[in-house]
C-alpha cells in the first residue's frame, strides 16, 4: 500500500488529511462518527486568550454550493482549553493542532506561550485573518508588514511547529506567504474564508448580523486551488491546502497544485465522515496510478 | 450517541397543501430517542440545498424501527423532500439535541403553533405513559392549518385557536381560554413571537415552561457555533444545548 505519511519539519503526520479550524469543534463533537485516531491531525476551533461570546445571531446563511458564517471566534479561552478540553483529547493518537486567534500581538503570544508548554500539542496554526486588530482595524493577514510582525513575535516564544493560516482577502497572497516564511513560519495553511455578504430583499436588510461574513465550501475551491498553486511557486515551506474540499478528487487537485497536506472544512457539516472517505480515496488514487508515496504527487501539475 | 444512517422512506403522506409526513425506516434497531430531539436530513434531490435541514422527530415506532417527520414546505429543500417517493433513501444524522424533560403524574399543557406541533405528538405519547393529564392547544391561521387533531385526542384533551375563527376559538393561540387554567407545566413549540407570548403567560402564572427553539443550523452537532441563542449562561448552541430550553434560562422572555 502507498505511503500516505508526510512531514512538516520533524513532525510526522500519518496521512495528509486534517480537519479545518472552526468546522471540527475540539474533535469530541465528531467522536460518534469517526475514529479521530485515523486522521492525520485535527485543528481546533480558533482559541483566544480570553473567552469570547462571538457575534450576534444570525451567523449563518446558505449560498449556492457554500455558506457564509459570522461566528466571530466564539470560544471559552485558552485556560478553559488547557484545563478542560486538553485532558480529554490529549491521548488521541493524532496530531492536535490548536488554531490561535487574537486581536493584538500580545494576545497571540500569550496564547502561544501557554500552548508551548503542552506536551501533546505539537503545533499551532496562527489565524491571522481576524479583522479586529488594535491599530487601524486592519486584519493582520492582509498586510505583509503586520503578518511578518505577528509571526516574528510568536516565533520568539513558540518553539514547536508554527503554521500560519493566510487570508485570501488580499491582492497577492504569495507576498504574505513569503513574509511569514521569512519570519520563521514552518508551513502555511491556505485559505481562510473569503469575505462575502447576503441580502434579504424582502426586508432590504443584510442576512448576517455582521453584514459581511466568511464564505466557505465548494464555491471557493477554484480560488483556493489557484492560491495554493501560486504560493507553491513562491515559497519553500510546505503548504496545507483547503477551501471547498468535499471528496478525494478535490483533495488530489490540491496535492497536484502544491499542497503537502489538506484540510476538510465545511464538508464536515454535510457528512461528518468526509475526512475518512478522503483518506480512503487518496489511497485508491495512489494505488490506481501506482504511486508509492503521497509526497510524489505534490506540485506535479503538468502545465504543457 | 449520535448516528449517521440511511433511512428508507416507507410512507410520504400529504397532510395539507403545504404539509406532509415522512415515515422513515432504519434497517437496524433504533437507539433511544427522547421527545424534542431532532434529525439533520441530507436533501440530495435538491441541487441548491447545500446544508442539511433540521426537523423535529414527530413520532417514533420502536417495533417497526421507524421515525416520522412532520414537515412544512417553506423553500427549495422542503419542497424537494415532499417529492421523495416510497423506497427512496435519505441520509440522516440523529438523534440530535436535548429533548423535553418528562414529568410524571402532572397536569400539563402542550402548545403547538404551525409546524411547531411536530415534536408534540411523540411528547404526548411519552407523557401519557407517565400518567400525566394532558391538554393540547393547537393554533394556526385557519382551519386548514390545524391538523393531527385525532392523533392528539388519543392522549388528551385538544383545544384549538384559529386566527380567522374558521375552527373553534377565534384569535391568537395565546388568547385561548384554556390558558386561564392552571397547569403544572407548559411545553411549547412554534414561531418565536408565539413562544415569547407563551413564556410571558407562564412567567405570570409562575408555571414551569419549556420551549423548543428553531435557529438556522449548519452542522447540527455543536461544531460550527452558528445556531446560538443568548442564555443566562452566555451564548449556547440550539443544536446541542437545546433545541428545548427552560424559559428561565433564556434572556429573551418578556
Ligand atoms: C431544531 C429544529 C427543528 C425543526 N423542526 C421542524 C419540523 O419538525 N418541521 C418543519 O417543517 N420544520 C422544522 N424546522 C424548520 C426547518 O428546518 C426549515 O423549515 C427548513 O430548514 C427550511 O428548508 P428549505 O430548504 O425548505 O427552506 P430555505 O430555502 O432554506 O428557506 C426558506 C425560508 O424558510 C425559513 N427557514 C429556513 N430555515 C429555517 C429554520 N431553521 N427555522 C425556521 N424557518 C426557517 C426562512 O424564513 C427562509 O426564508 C426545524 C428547525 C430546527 C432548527
Ligand atoms: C463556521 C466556520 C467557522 C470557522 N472558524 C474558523 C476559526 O476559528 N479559525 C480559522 O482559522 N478558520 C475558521 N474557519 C475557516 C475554515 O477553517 C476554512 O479555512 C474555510 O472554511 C475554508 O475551507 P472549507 O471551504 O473547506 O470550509 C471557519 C469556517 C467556518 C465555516
Ligand atoms: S448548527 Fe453547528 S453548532 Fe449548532
Amino acid at each position: 500500500m502507498a505511503d500516505l505519511s508526510i512531514n512538516i519539519k520533524k513532525l510526522l503526520f500519518k496521512n495528509p488529511v486534517l480537519t479545518a479550524s472552526g468546522t471540527f469543534g475540539y474533535g469530541e463533537e465528531f467522536e460518534d462518527f469517526i475514529a479521530l485516531n485515523k486522521l492525520g491531525g485535527f485543528i481546533t476551533k480558533g482559541t483566544t486568550l480570553k473567552s469570547r461570546e462571538g457575534n450576534a445571531y444570525p451567523r449563518v446563511h446558505e449560498t449556492a454550493s457554500g455558506m457564509l458564517n459570522a461566528v466571530g471566534l466564539q470560544n471559552k479561552g485558552i485556560d478553559y482549553f488547557i484545563k478542560t478540553t486538553y485532558p480529554i483529547i490529549k491521548d488521541l493518537n493524532t496530531n492536535i493542532i490548536v488554531n490561535v486567534s487574537g486581536s493584538t500581538i500580545e494576545d497571540y503570544t500569550a496564547v502561544a506561550e501557554k500552548l508551548n508548554a503542552l506536551e501533546k500539542i505539537p503545533a499551532i496554526e496562527l489565524n491571522i485573518s481576524c479583522p479586529n486588530v488594535k491599530q487601524g482595524g486592519m486584519a493582520f493577514g492582509t498586510s505583509c508588514k503586520s503578518a511578518a510582525e505577528v509571526t516574528k513575535a510568536i516565533r520568539k516564544t513558540y518553539k514547536k511547529i508554527l503554521i500560519v493560516k493566510l487570508s485570501p482577502n488580499v491582492t497577492d497572497i504569495t507576498e504574505i506567504a513569503r513574509a511569514v516564511e521569512a519570519e520563521g513560519a514552518d508551513a502555511v495553511s491556505l485559505i481562510n474564508t473569503l469575505l462575502g455578504m447576503a441580502i434579504d430583499a424582502e426586508i432590504r436588510k443584510p442576512v448576517l448580523s455582521t453584514v459581511t461574513g466568511g464564505l466557505s465550501g465548494p464555491c471557493i475551491k477554484p480560488i483556493a486551488l489557484r492560491m495554493v498553486w501560486q504560493t507553491y511557486k513562491a515559497v519553500k515551506i510546505p503548504i496545507i491546502g483547503l477551501g471547498g474540499i468535499m471528496n478525494a478528487a478535490d483533495a488530489i487537485e490540491f496535492f497536484l497544485a502544491g499542497a503537502t497536506a489538506i484540510q476538510i472544512g465545511t464538508a464536515n457539516f454535510i457528512d461528518p465522515q468526509t475526512s475518512l472517505k478522503v483518506i480512503k480515496g487518496i489511497e485508491n488514487y495512489l494505488s490506481k496510478h501506482k504511486i508509492n508515496s503521497i509526497n510524489e504527487l505534490v506540485g506535479k501539475l503538468s502545465i504543457e | 450517541m449520535k448516528y449517521i444512517k440511511d433511512f428508507k422512506i416507507l410512507k410520504n403522506i400529504t397532510i395539507s397543501d403545504d404539509t406532509f409526513v415522512l415515515e422513515l425506516q432504519l434497517r437496524q434497531k433504533l437507539p433511544i430517542i427522547f421527545p424534542g430531539q431532532f434529525v439533520e436530513v441530507l436533501i440530495n434531490k435538491s441541487k441548491n440545498t447545500f446544508l442539511r435541514r433540521p426537523f423535529s422527530i414527530h413520532d417514533v415506532n420502536t417495533s417497526k424501527n421507524t421515525i416520522s417527520l412532520f414537515i412544512k414546505k417553506v423553500g427549495e429543500g422542503t419542497e424537494a423532500l415532499s417529492k421523495y417517493k416510497v423506497g427512496d433513501i435519505v441520509n440522516i444524522i440523529f438523534p440530535l439535541g436535548k429533548g423535553f424533560n418528562l414529568v410524571k403524574n402532572k397536569k400539563v399543557l402542550l402548545i403547538g403553533g404551525g409546524c411547531g406541533i411536530a415534536p408534540l405528538l411523540y411528547l404526548s405519547k411519552r407523557l401519557n405513559e407517565n400518567n400525566n393529564e394532558i391538554h393540547v392547544l393547537l393554533g394556526g391561521r385557519s382551519k386548514e392549518d390545524i391538523i393531527k387533531i385525532k392523533e392528539f385526542k388519543k392522549y388528551g384533551k385538544v383545544y384549538i385557536s384559529t386566527e380567522n375563527g374558521s375552527l373553534c376559538e377565534r384569535g391568537l393561540l395565546t388568547q385561548n381560554s384554556v390558558l386561564k387554567n392552571n397547569f403544572d407545566k407548559i411545553y411549547a413549540c412554534g414561531p418565536a413571537p408565539m413562544l415569547k407570548a407563551v413564556a410571558k403567560i407562564a412567567k405570570e402564572k409562575n408555571t414551569e415552561c419549556e420551549v423548543s427553539l428553531e435557529n438556522i443550523m449548519a452542522c447540527g452537532i455543536g461544531a460550527c457555533l452558528c445556531c446560538v441563542v443568548e442564555t443566562k449562561k452566555g451564548n449556547q448552541c440550539v443544536c446541542t444545548e437545546g433545541p428545548v430550553f427552560n424559559i428561565n434560562d433564556l434572556t429573551w422572555q418578556i
